[in-house]
């Protein structure tokens, strides 16, 4: 705890002294190599190809709007972002709805079976999922749900489950005994208790499994690719793929669809960094 | 972690009701454990069936359709047996993708820890601003692969800024034709994907090095360590158990690696083995190529190489964390 700034308060003063030129200088250079090129992208969306071309490592000069301008006004750009939006809502209320139902069970009924159920979940973690997606094309095509939001949100929301019971069961296990008696006695039932104090408790979890899953479905790239081949459900990653391959000469355009397409990322990241960075680290602990 | 209600009755303890239960008539309890029944089916069962549904089942149709020679239309009925599998080990490219997994595979272990151990090391010293740069550090790891993938593919283009970088830093020696020569694509993709995922080894790391215990650092320090003694005697082996999980979690995602390289390596270049994985060549072959049959074989092999990899993995490696948290400190 005390390690980490972000939690300890201002009064630790020796966490805030000035670290040593060199530390500063290998942060900064490490932080440039990490960021340099997401800069450019987005800089470079403010050049015009020609500029480009001329002086490829150059800053804008004049600066331009025109590629941002021209990405926005495309309806395609909009209509992939919706497809985006919906696709990733729908996998996070799925998964946490019956991510959240299983790790109820797996963590306050006490039933024969329950550690085989909660192995047999927690081996999809070991399940290399990419490598079933020809047969899940075939089984989604069998059941007439290709170019339908349906074929990425449900396979998707099974890729996810394991990792989210995998954090949520500690967690539930870990409210106590104490107030599941105390909710009997006021007459709550095993769902009354979930439903008013488990849920309300463990709503950072949920936020923590929600997050994860909406990052993982925002950036996914090839179960749309194979069942997503109507251009009118095209999520944003399809979008930037076809989009750059589609107009290739004009590499200005390109820098300005791409940075658009990642600015949610980044925005959402920014604000859900603890989340991502503290599910990380919770499902390798947990 | 354990059962939360074998920790209300100690070992031995009377089988008294719990408190808050309500009383137990012979027909009310057989009530309530019915009720407890529906309640486990009815809340396990849609996560089951989805996981069951959409994870394992696609894997056992794998199998199926591997034995067949289908172009995906009708069902499959020309039975060929395990000609599939033996066609792939006998094709080339097949065999250059299983040799371009290792390298990132062993590429990345080998490239990724040591570095995300640097970084990890050097964010978890104190100074301020320390929390900026460690997000600065993530944000690769958050960006979709499609977007990391492009981005690199216009700054590694001939000519493009990274070859006028290299030519303004009197390096022009160095251009090469990153991601056309078929000797230097797969080098290139290795360095793409180590920029997007040792963000992911870091984070794990700072979380491995925030449990180190305060004391023990404070402690050596007081001994008179200096700051590399400290990290090499004290924090490096209490790390153990975060860098063996990290290498799990990063060798599976090696084995199955898809969108970076689909999106950076023209399909000309992939086509000639120079970069392309297990995963490309499945969808190459059996989507796009609509060799069904074939495809899914492939998909079987890749299912079987990384389910094996991961239980020995499991079994030799992350196991040692559970008896190794003491004994290895022993000597």
């Amino acid at each position: 705890m005390a390690t980490n700034p972000a939690l300890s308060p201002s009064g630790q003063r020796r966490a805030l002294s000035w670290g040593t030129p060199l530390t500063y200088a290998l942060a900064l250079a490490i932080a440039a190599v990490s960021i340099t090129p997401i800069l450019y992208v987005i800089i470079g969306g403010f050049r015009t190809t020609p500029q480009i071309v001329a002086d490829p490592a150059g800053l804008p000069d004049p600066w331009v709007w025109e590629n941002y301008a021209r990405v926005l006004g495309r309806s395609n750009f909009w209509q992939q972002a919706f497809n985006s939006g919906v696709i990733a809502l729908g996998t996070t209320l799925g998964v946490v709805v019956l991510g959240m139902a299983a790790a109820f069970v797996l963590a306050r009924y006490t039933f024969r079976g329950r550690e085989g159920l909660y192995t047999f979940f927690t081996l999809g973690l070991l399940f290399p999922a990419g490598a079933a997606i020809l047969p899940l094309y075939l089984m989604l095509r069998d059941l007439n749900l290709i170019n339908s939001y349906y074929a990425v949100i449900l396979p998707q929301v099974a890729f996810q489950l394991p990792l989210t019971i995998v954090i949520l069961r500690p967690f539930l296990s870990a409210i106590p005994r104490e107030l599941e008696d105390a909710a009997a006695i006021d007459g709550a039932s095993r769902l009354g208790f979930l439903w008013r104090i488990a849920l309300p408790l463990s709503r950072p979890a949920l936020v923590t499994v929600g997050v994860l899953a909406f990052v993982a479905s925002w950036n996914a790239f090839l179960l749309p690719l194979l069942v997503l081949g109507d251009v009118n459900l095209h999520t944003l990653p399809l979008g930037v793929q076809s989009f750059s391959s589609q107009y290739s000469t004009d590499t200005a355009g390109v820098l300005a669809f791409t940075s658009l397409a990642m600015l949610p990322a980044l925005l959402f990241f920014t604000m859900a960094e603890k989340q991502i960075v503290g599910g990380l680290q919770g499902a390798v602990k947990g | 972690m354990t059962s939360t209600d074998q920790t209300r009755f100690p070992a031995g303890g009377v089988s008294t009701p719990p408190a808050g239960h309500r009383p137990a008539g012979r027909a009310s309890r057989r009530a309530e454990t019915r009720r407890k029944w529906y309640e486990i089916v009815g809340l396990t069962t849609p996560a089951i069936a989805v996981y069951v549904m959409f994870v394992l089942v696609p894997m056992g149709f794998a199998v199926y359709y591997s034995l067949y020679r289908w172009r995906g239309v009708g069902p499959p009925t020309d039975y060929v047996g395990l000609r599939n599998y033996t066609l792939a080990f006998q094709d080339p490219i097949f065999l250059d993708a299983l040799r371009n997994n290792a390298i990132i595979v062993f590429g990345s272990l080998l490239i990724q820890g040591p570095v995300a151990l640097g970084i990890a090391l050097l964010l978890n010293r104190r100074f301020r601003g320390r929390a900026l740069f460690r997000l600065l550090v993530f944000v690769p790891y958050v960006l979709a692969e499609v977007t990391v993938g492009i981005m690199w593919k216009l700054i590694l283009v001939e000519d493009g800024t990274f070859d006028a970088l290299l030519k303004s830093l009197g390096l022009g020696g160095l251009v090469q034709a990153w991601l056309a020569d078929l000797d230097v694509v797969i080098w290139t993709l290795l360095f793409i994907l180590t920029w997007k995922y040792v963000g992911f080894a870091i984070i794990l790391l700072l979380a491995g090095l925030s449990n180190v215990p305060h004391e023990l650092t404070e402690a050596a320090a007081i001994d008179g360590a200096s700051w590399w003694q400290t990290q090499r005697h004290v924090t490096l082996p209490l790390l153990g158990p975060t860098i063996r999980i990290w290498a799990f979690l990063s060798m599976i995602g090696s084995l199955q690696v898809f969108d970076v390289i689909w999106v950076t390596s023209v399909p000309a270049v992939r086509s000639l083995g120079a970069s392309g994985t297990m995963a490309t060549y499945m969808v190459d072959n059996g989507f796009f190529a609509r060799l069904w049959g074939y495809g899914n074989a492939v998909a079987v092999i890749l299912f079987v190489i990384s389910f094996v990899a991961a239980l020995l993995f499991q079994r030799f490696i992350l196991r040692r964390d559970i008896e190794g948290a003491i004994t290895r400190r022993a000597n």
